[in-house]
């Protein structure tokens, strides 16, 4: 048992996982000298040489490309594209190929693979560096999309990522890196894909949100119960696609109220399909219209300003209360 | 049936006019009106100084991650000066020199990196794209922009800039590929810095010369000696002409040196060892220039020490001309402007909630 951050957790799981199995393989851009440009993959190079830690040239397409062709033929790649902001560059082999081999080839091949993208804003970064665009790969039939929200759970999602038998969008909100330490056991541990997990209980309001917003959303929840005696549930998601309602659910016909929180873009975020799924399950068990805490449909502002649009502690306060005063 | 080889349109040469002590080839030396060289030095040691102060002001957290141009200054300026003002120019994301040769306020750099998305604005008159941080992919833009002045039969060709680790990018072969297609009036101007972050311009590509890729299009590429700004000046001359008689584009690999970090957000310390920076300080196209200037009597040793103070001067006034604006730019409202020309109900919904919110925390 050892007290990670989010970077260094998610590198025991590629430890991990690559001494166990040795189909497991990395590449991208800077992940083998340099450590990868966060230092997720620190180490990789020295313990298990540049055959299976490539340093490729600069060109997302082709590691996409490159690692579905290599997990076809058997191996597991796990590649990783810098910034979410340059991972439009390789969308066409993401969408056309990796998420339809399997449907094209009628399960004659199939894409263990895993993409894993920095995403997210909150670290003063350059454009294309802070973007929140998970719905893209949220949206194409084929891709798993996965976004866990701290080091326990970044680990245990990526060796369920890694060993399964489908492409996984791994996306890694870059906030979180370095945000805090946590128990990470040295055994292995999993954590299903489509699985959501209670990450507070309560009986007032249900808060249902993923990734950085996790911690906000927590805090919010906290606040909530200093300032207004207001119990919410925290819903952490971890897989954004395949949704898991279930959980969701259940909360939602508890408490009849309801806020969503995620930093991506309002209209047609992930919150349009969770308050669909509300609808569609839940509707009579609603006592207010539900709530959404996101950020705008714009693109997000340089960093000076990105604190305006990332949904923050007060932010999340304030829709909860809307959801449970109306 | 024979066996024979293919010959192509072009071969690939090098070009190099000043030697290690700024003594020119007398052969080659483009011959540059002093006024020109002069601009030419002034530019090129403001962007150096401008980049070592905004080192410290990153440091001290006064702006955020920037990608410092130094070494890089002979292939931006003497590419851009061998152009005309009107032409047009593309840059990535390290184009300093170049910006600043253009005409674009120091403070306008300075709000870019404090993170105001203010500083993205071109200056009136200014045929500049905004800095494009995604790899290759302002190249193609470069070619649209070419062909449209191809059509409307203006004198202005494309200037576009990348580095070595934009040509394993699709992108850059696309735009290539278009470029000589539609013999559009481009300048493909490759900055090899031998560095794409930690991967060596060796590793990046097997090619023996980024340079040959044009060959590969029918086009011509030549390799310049990238810290030499003579070198520099003359092949851009040469392909600039090229694209205004109507005969096309051209790619100049300008082999030079990152002497800095890739950002400030990069540690080279972990992947390229300082006697490598030793030996590329050598080349350092500042000295090598200023010896040419003074053996041609452009420039003294006393001129060099009155321009450093001016410059020292005009950067920390930029500085704080810049903090200045910001004081008055703390409205984050205005990230809802400039998505559309006209905006649309739902934004205006979205800006009168944060505008209501934020009135509502104020009291």
């Amino acid at each position: 048992m050892a007290e990670l951050n989010m970077a260094e957790a998610i590198n025991l799981a590629l430890r991990q996982e690559m001494e166990k199995d040795d189909s497991v393989y990395v590449l991208g851009e800077d992940v083998g000298v340099d450590g990868g440009v966060f230092r997720v993959t620190d180490g990789l190079l020295k313990q298990f040489g540049e055959d299976r830690v490539m340093d490729t040239p600069l060109a997302e397409a082709a590691i996409v490309g490159m690692s579905v062709g290599m997990a076809m033929a058997g191996l597991k790649p796990v590649c990783e594209l810098q910034f979410s902001g340059f991972s439009y560059f390789a969308f066409h082999q993401l969408e056309g190929q990796a998420a339809r081999m399997r449907w094209r080839s009628r399960s004659s091949y199939h894409v263990p693979m895993v993409c894993r993208i920095p995403y997210g804003g909150g670290v003063r970064a350059l454009e294309h560096h802070s973007e929140s665009r998970e719905t893209y790969y949220a949206h194409t039939p084929g891709l798993k999309v996965v976004i866990p929200s701290g080091p326990r759970n970044a680990r245990a999602l990526l060796l369920s990522a890694i060993r399964d038998p489908d492409p996984v969008i791994f996306l890694e909100p870059k906030a979180m890196y370095r945000a805090f330490r946590e128990e990470v056991p040295d055994e292995e541990e999993t954590q299903p894909i489509g699985e959501s997990q209670v990450a507070r209980k309560g009986d007032d309001l249900t808060m249902i949100t993923y990734g950085a917003m996790t911690q906000h959303t927590l805090e919010a929840a906290d606040k909530l119960s200093d300032e207004d005696g207001i119990e919410a549930e925290v819903i952490d998601l971890l897989s954004v696609s395949p949704l898991d309602d279930k959980k969701f659910t259940e909360s939602v016909r508890k408490t009849g109220r309801v806020v969503v929180v995620h930093e991506a873009h309002r209209s047609f975020g992930p919150g349009a399909e969770i308050i669909s799924r509300i609808n569609e399950k839940s509707f009579y068990y609603l006592e207010a219209p539900v709530q959404r805490v996101t950020g705008y449909d714009v693109i997000i502002p340089y960093f000076a300003r990105e604190k305006a649009y990332i949904p923050d502690v007060d932010r999340i306060v304030a829709g909860a209360r809307q959801a449970m005063n109306d | 049936m024979p066996r024979k080889k293919v010959r192509l349109e072009h071969a690939v040469e090098y070009l190099s006019i000043l030697d290690k002590q700024g003594k020119p080839d007398k052969d080659l030396d483009p011959k540059i009106d002093k006024d020109t060289l002069l601009r030419m030095h002034r530019t090129m040691l403001l962007s150096r100084r401008f980049d070592e102060y905004q080192l410290r002001w990153q440091k001290q957290g006064r702006i955020g991650t920037f990608a410092p141009a130094k070494g890089q200054e002979a292939s931006q300026i003497g590419s851009i000066a061998a152009v005309e003002d009107d032409d047009w120019m593309v840059p990535s994301f390290r184009e300093t020199s170049v910006a600043l040769w253009r005409g674009t306020p120091m403070t306008g750099l300075l709000l870019y990196n404090a993170g105001y998305n203010e500083g993205g604005q071109i200056p009136e008159g200014q045929n500049d794209l905004p800095i494009s941080i995604p790899v290759a992919s302002q190249m193609n833009e470069a070619v649209g922009i070419a062909y449209a002045m191809k059509m409307q039969k203006k004198d202005r060709l494309v200037m576009s800039y990348f580095g070595d680790g934009a040509t394993s990018e699709g992108d850059f072969h696309e735009a290539l590929n278009f470029a000589q297609a539609f013999k559009t009036p481009n300048v493909f101007i490759c900055q090899n810095n031998q560095w794409a972050i930690s991967v060596p311009r060796e590793q990046q590509t097997p090619s023996k010369t980024l340079a040959q890729k044009a060959l590969a299009y029918g086009m011509p590429g030549i390799q310049v000696d990238g810290n030499d700004p003579l070198a520099v000046y003359a092949a851009t001359r040469e392909a600039a002409e090229r694209a205004r008689k109507g005969d096309g584009p051209t790619l100049i690999e300008c082999i030079t040196y990152r002497l800095s970090v890739h950002t400030t957000a990069d540690d080279p310390g972990k992947y390229r060892d300082e006697e490598e920076e030793e030996h590329w300080q050598e080349w350092d196209p500042i000295p090598r220039f200023q010896h040419y200037l003074n053996n041609h009597k452009v420039l003294r040793k006393k001129d060099i020490e009155a321009l450093e103070k001016e410059i020292d001067e005009e950067v920390k006034s930029a500085w704080d001309e810049a903090e200045e604006q910001m004081k008055s730019l703390d409205d984050p409202l205005v990230m809802f402007d400039h998505l559309f020309e006209e905006r649309p109900a739902y934004l205006e919904e979205q800006r009168q909630a944060m505008k209501q919110y934020r009135e509502d925390r104020n009291g």
